[in-house]
Parts: structure tokens; C-alpha cells; sequence
């Protein structure tokens, strides 16, 4: 091969391949570029021209700057009770589902005997459908006739009404959350069992107690599946929809058609949570704009913690080569 | 064991034996936990069956044993009016929901793993912020879209088109998947001539089968257990609910016969279960084949 030739004959052939390539990008993906504009971007954007606007979903949209935000931080009665039932669920929830996930984590990779069976019996309640655990859990709590209930008088126990006391449901609703706590317990046991062996045989020599093992061994090599699993779990407690309003639903017994006539945050506004909100404001109340608001809170504080997840875990996106 | 049998040194034997009563109590220890533990998980099931058996007036009392098993309550749950149409419209929506899932998102994913263009990372940025993102911030204007452009709502299509755009969480995970497919296969197939979608359908899929069934599965049970999207988009006519959503009006038509209810529940809950069990194995094939040697 002559370098000249090759040197002249390149750029053209090259721009051409360089082409090939781009169009074939596109083309795989093509599916996703329609769904990021149509289902992401432009749903986006409309919400936050909304916000901006009344609207009822009938009537034309009138201008009307920020009133839907002063209506929401000041006059809409559950924002700032919604916003302090997600700091308590975040602070008790995700602090419970990771101590106990961690637990339940060591404990398996502890087990010698039936270590399948335990396995499947931690992970089953994680796949109950949460509509359906709620459900189930609704009845189990349930102050009239409940098992547990039931089972705490008969120790002498205070037997709480649960679903149906406004001190009690986030309680009950973090028992929920902690009983399907199989999606924890498989990332921390992945994580447990990649701890190398010998750190645990040099701090055995070093006649370490297994406190000390878990505090100077354990700890820090899995504290970036801790970090991981406490982030995404603030995640999903900010978006905490599907088991607040089924729990208040089913405990309240306000259960008609379409069930539109019942409002969430049952019992007592203890449950409300922002994406509640943002159906309550939408689709029961037709504030457009309003429902538009809360909807943003929503999605900027989402963001603030996946972008937190993305920095804390460098590894999250990298390619391998 | 030689140093018992010798029996020369007995210090050394006492602490043999130390060992092994402590190793005897901590395993009874952990297992003691561990039994306590499953019931925990397996306690709540156990009621909810058991009530699902009670005739109606037992399950008004706080009786925990059936007196009869009432296994008529299943069949009474499947004449309730509307609940073999949720059935197959859970059915619909999660099957062509996932289908359309996957074969969308394989070639993203396949492109994010594998091409090297111009804001590649951007792009995954935005898969994982979509991943992210609680469907509650964009359905307003969704809303008015499915429903005042289309005049679709009062069926599941605004939940199932828009699968035919790819899933983030099934494209992240898909790409997880194929970056650890070796470069070399792929360049193999591309001295031999094959295109990309070609590489793609004849090379990589074969070889991702495991991983692509687990996001398949996944997609299955986020469509079964979806609450928030039949609320919106179906509500408004029974004839489009699906199990998730039907549910807890079932309390409401049988007026708070928990025996029925939890029937109800429990069936619900049966066909994800035994689908788990069914794909088990597959799930712990697909682990040990990413392990497998070229």
C-alpha cells in the first residue's frame, strides 16, 4: 500500500463510513428517541407551562404567574403534612428496610442448613404485588379482628389501630415496607459474599470479636452497596404512592367505583405523600396547574438524589472498556 | 479428633471441644434467627390463606383456624362480576407490554453498550434520569394527551403504546448485560460479514437469552403489580380494570367479607409467585452462563 494513495483515498471513504455509522446509531435508537421526546421532554416542558396556568382540563388555560405556587406552599392544606410524613419515612423506613435488609443479608450467608429455603422465604413478600401486601396487610392489622392484634392482647400487649390512627399508619406502613425487604437482602448478600476471606482470617488472627470483624471488615467494604441502597430507597420513598392510598382505601372502607371520592392521606392526612398530591390536585380537584407544581417539587427532588446516586457511584455508568 | 483419641494432651482436647460446642451454639443460634425470621415472612400468607377459607361468619371474628374449609369463596371470587374481564386485561397489558418492552429496548440497549458515537454518556444520563423519574410528574400533560388528543382513556392503549418506545429500567439493565459480552465475539461476526442487526439477533441475543428473560420477567410483574396507571387512564370503565386495580373494590361489593377479599388477594398474588418459581431456574442459569468460557 502506497501511504500517498491511502493518505487521498481516506477522507471520502471514511466520511462515508462515518455516516454509515451514525445512521445505523440512530436507527437502534430510534425507539427510545421517540420516547424520550414524546413521553419525556415534552410532557416536561408541558408541565412546566401548566404550572404557570389555570386550568381545569376544560376551559381554556389563563395565565396566571405564580399563583399555583403561592396556592400550593400557602393555602393547599396537605403539601407541608405531606412533605413531613416523606421525612418521616424517610428517616424511620429507609433506615429500618436497610438495618433490617443488612441483617437478614448476614444472616443468610450464615445459614448451613435449608440456606434454600430461608432464601425463598426472605424474597417471597417481595413479590407480593403491592396491592395486594397492602391488602393482606389491611386485614392482618385490622383493630376489630386482626391477627396481630388478636396476638398482642392475648400477651397483654396495647394493640394499636394501626392503618386507621394517624400515629400509627406510617408504623404499619413501614412493617409493610420492611416485610418485603427481598430486594435488599439479595444486593447486600451479593455484596457480603464478595468481602475477601482473608481480611476476616488476618483480623481473626488479630483476635478481632465478630463485632470488630463487622465494624473494620464488613462495614467498609460494603458501604457503597449501603450508600447504594439508602439513596434509592430515599428515591423510592419521595415517590411512595401505590401502598399509602390502597392502605387508606382498604382501612377506611371508603370503597366505591371508580373511587374517585375518596381522598388520600387516610386517616387524618398521615399518609399524604407528594405523588398523592399530584393525583388529588389533577384528578379530584381539576387544579391543573396546581397538580403541575407539586408535580415539579417532585421530579427536581427525585433528581437531586439520582444525581447524588451518579456521583456517589462512579462504577454506576462506566463502560468496562 | 487424633489429639481425643490420643488422649495425651487434655488442654488441648477441652479447647477442641470449646470449639465445637461454641461452632454447635452459634449454629443453632443462626438458625434459631433464621427460623424466626421466616416466619415473619410466611406468617402473613398463612393468615390470609386461611381466612380466604372461612365462611362469612366466621371471618367477622378473630378466629385464626377455619372451622370449615369454605373452598367455595375461590369460586365465588371468580363469578364476581368484572373479574375474569381484569384477569385477561392484566393478561393484555402485562404480555404485550412486556413483549413490545424488550423488542424496543434490545437495539438501545444494544447501541449504548456497544457504539461509540457523540454523547453517548448523555444519553445514558438521560436513560437513568427517565429510570428515575415518577410516572405522577409527567401524567398531567400525558393525561390530556391520551385523553383529549386521542380519546383513548378508559383503556389501557396509553399504557401500552408508549412500551413500544423502550423502557429505561430494561434498557440500563440490558446494557449492564451486554458490556460484558466480549468485544471479541462481535468483531468475529463483523470479519465474517455480518451487519450489525444481524450480530445483534444471531450473536448477541443468543448469548443474552438468561439476562433478557430476567428484564422480560421484571416488566411482567411491574404491569401486573401497576396501581397508579389503571387508576388514571381506566378508572372511569370497569371493563378495562386490571387485577391490581380491581382489587380493592372487591371489599366494597362484597361489603367487608375479609374471607372473600383475601381470596381475592391471594389470588392476585398466585400468578407472580409461581411465575418466579417457574423462571428460578432460568435466573440462576443466566447467572452461571455469564460465567461461561468462551
Amino acid at each position: 500500500m502506497t501511504t500517498a494513495a491511502t493518505k487521498f483515498a481516506t477522507p471520502p471513504a471514511l466520511r462515508r463510513k462515518r455516516r454509515r455509522a451514525g445512521l445505523r446509531t440512530f436507527a437502534f435508537l430510534s425507539p427510545w428517541l421517540v420516547g424520550f421526546a414524546v413521553f419525556f421532554a415534552y410532557p416536561l416542558v408541558s408541565t412546566v407551562y401548566f404550572s404557570f396556568m389555570k386550568y381545569d382540563g376544560f376551559s381554556a388555560p389563563v395565565f396566571t404567574g405564580l399563583k399555583n405556587w403561592t396556592y400550593v406552599f400557602e393555602h393547599y392544606p396537605f403539601f407541608w403534612q405531606g412533605l413531613r410524613n416523606t421525612l418521616w419515612l424517610v428517616l424511620v423506613m429507609v433506615s429500618l428496610r436497610v438495618v433490617f435488609g443488612l441483617g437478614i443479608g448476614i444472616l443468610i450467608t450464615k445459614v448451613k442448613t435449608g440456606a434454600g429455603f430461608f432464601r425463598t422465604a426472605f424474597y417471597l413478600p417481595y413479590l407480593a404485588p403491592p396491592v395486594a401486601a397492602t391488602t393482606a396487610f389491611a386485614f392482618l392489622l385490622n383493630p376489630g379482628t386482626g391477627p396481630v392484634n388478636h396476638f398482642l392482647g392475648a400477651l397483654g400487649l396495647p394493640q394499636p389501630g394501626w392503618f386507621t390512627d394517624p400515629d400509627w399508619s406510617k408504623p404499619a406502613l413501614s412493617l409493610l415496607a420492611v416485610w418485603g425487604i427481598g430486594d435488599l437482602m439479595v444486593i447486600f448478600m451479593a455484596a457480603l459474599l464478595d468481602v475477601p476471606r482473608e481480611q476476616y482470617e488476618a483480623a481473626e488472627l488479630d483476635g478481632a470479636t465478630a463485632w470488630h470483624k463487622f465494624r473494620y471488615v464488613t462495614l467498609p467494604n460494603i458501604s457503597p452497596i449501603v450508600m447504594f441502597a439508602v439513596v434509592t430507597g430515599v428515591i423510592q420513598t419521595m415517590q411512595y404512592y401505590t401502598q399509602a392510598i390502597v392502605a387508606g382505601k382498604v382501612a377506611s372502607g371508603v370503597i366505591g367505583g371508580s373511587g374517585q371520592q375518596f381522598e388520600p392521606g387516610y386517616p387524618h392526612g398521615s399518609t399524604w405523600t407528594l405523588p398523592q398530591m399530584v393525583y388529588n390536585l389533577g384528578f379530584q380537584r381539576f387544579d391543573t396547574g396546581s397538580a403541575c407544581v407539586v408535580a415539579l417539587i417532585l421530579f427536581a427532588l427525585s433528581m437531586a438524589f439520582t444525581s447524588l446516586l451518579l456521583r456517589r457511584r462512579a462504577g454506576f455508568l462506566s463502560s468496562e472498556d | 479428633m487424633t489429639a481425643i483419641a490420643l488422649g495425651t494432651r487434655p488442654a488441648r482436647t477441652t479447647g477442641f471441644a470449646a470449639a465445637r460446642r461454641r461452632a454447635a451454639l452459634h449454629w443453632i443460634a443462626v438458625h434459631a434467627t433464621a427460623v424466626a425470621a421466616a416466619l415473619f415472612f410466611l406468617l402473613p400468607f398463612a393468615f390470609v390463606f386461611l381466612t380466604s377459607v372461612m365462611t362469612d361468619r366466621q371471618a367477622l371474628t378473630a378466629d385464626w383456624w377455619p372451622q370449615h374449609w369454605q373452598w367455595s369463596n375461590y369460586a365465588k371470587v371468580f363469578q364476581t362480576p368484572g373479574f375474569l374481564t381484569w384477569w385477561r386485561n392484566t393478561l393484555v397489558y402485562a404480555g404485550l407490554g412486556t413483549l413490545l418492552t424488550v423488542v424496543s429496548s434490545l437495539p438501545v440497549a444494544y447501541a449504548l453498550a456497544r457504539f461509540d458515537f457523540r454523547g453517548r454518556n448523555l444519553a445514558l444520563m438521560a436513560v437513568v434520569a427517565m429510570m428515575m423519574l415518577p410516572p405522577q410528574v409527567t401524567i398531567i400533560p400525558m393525561y390530556l394527551f391520551w385523553a383529549k388528543q386521542l380519546h383513548l382513556s378508559g383503556t389501557l392503549w396509553p399504557l401500552i403504546i408508549p412500551m413500544a418506545c423502550g423502557d429505561a429500567f430494561t434498557i440500563f439493565l440490558l446494557r449492564q448485560f451486554l458490556l460484558t459480552i466480549p468485544r471479541e465475539y462481535l468483531e468475529a461476526a463483523r470479519v465474517d460479514g455480518c451487519g450489525e442487526l444481524r450480530t445483534l439477533l444471531r450473536v448477541v441475543l443468543p448469548m443474552a437469552k438468561p439476562a433478557v428473560l430476567a428484564v422480560a420477567l421484571f416488566q411482567f410483574f411491574y404491569c401486573w403489580n401497576d396501581y397508579f396507571g389503571p387508576q388514571i387512564y381506566a378508572s372511569e370503565n370497569e371493563g378495562a380494570w386490571t387485577l391490581s386495580y380491581g382489587l380493592e373494590s372487591f371489599k366494597g361489593a362484597h361489603h367487608t367479607n375479609w374471607n372473600l377479599e383475601m381470596a381475592a388477594t391471594l389470588l392476585v398474588m398466585a400468578p407472580v409467585i409461581l411465575l418466579f418459581f417457574f423462571a428460578q431456574k432460568a435466573f440462576i442459569e443466566g447467572v452461571t452462563l455469564t460465567g461461561v468460557k468462551g
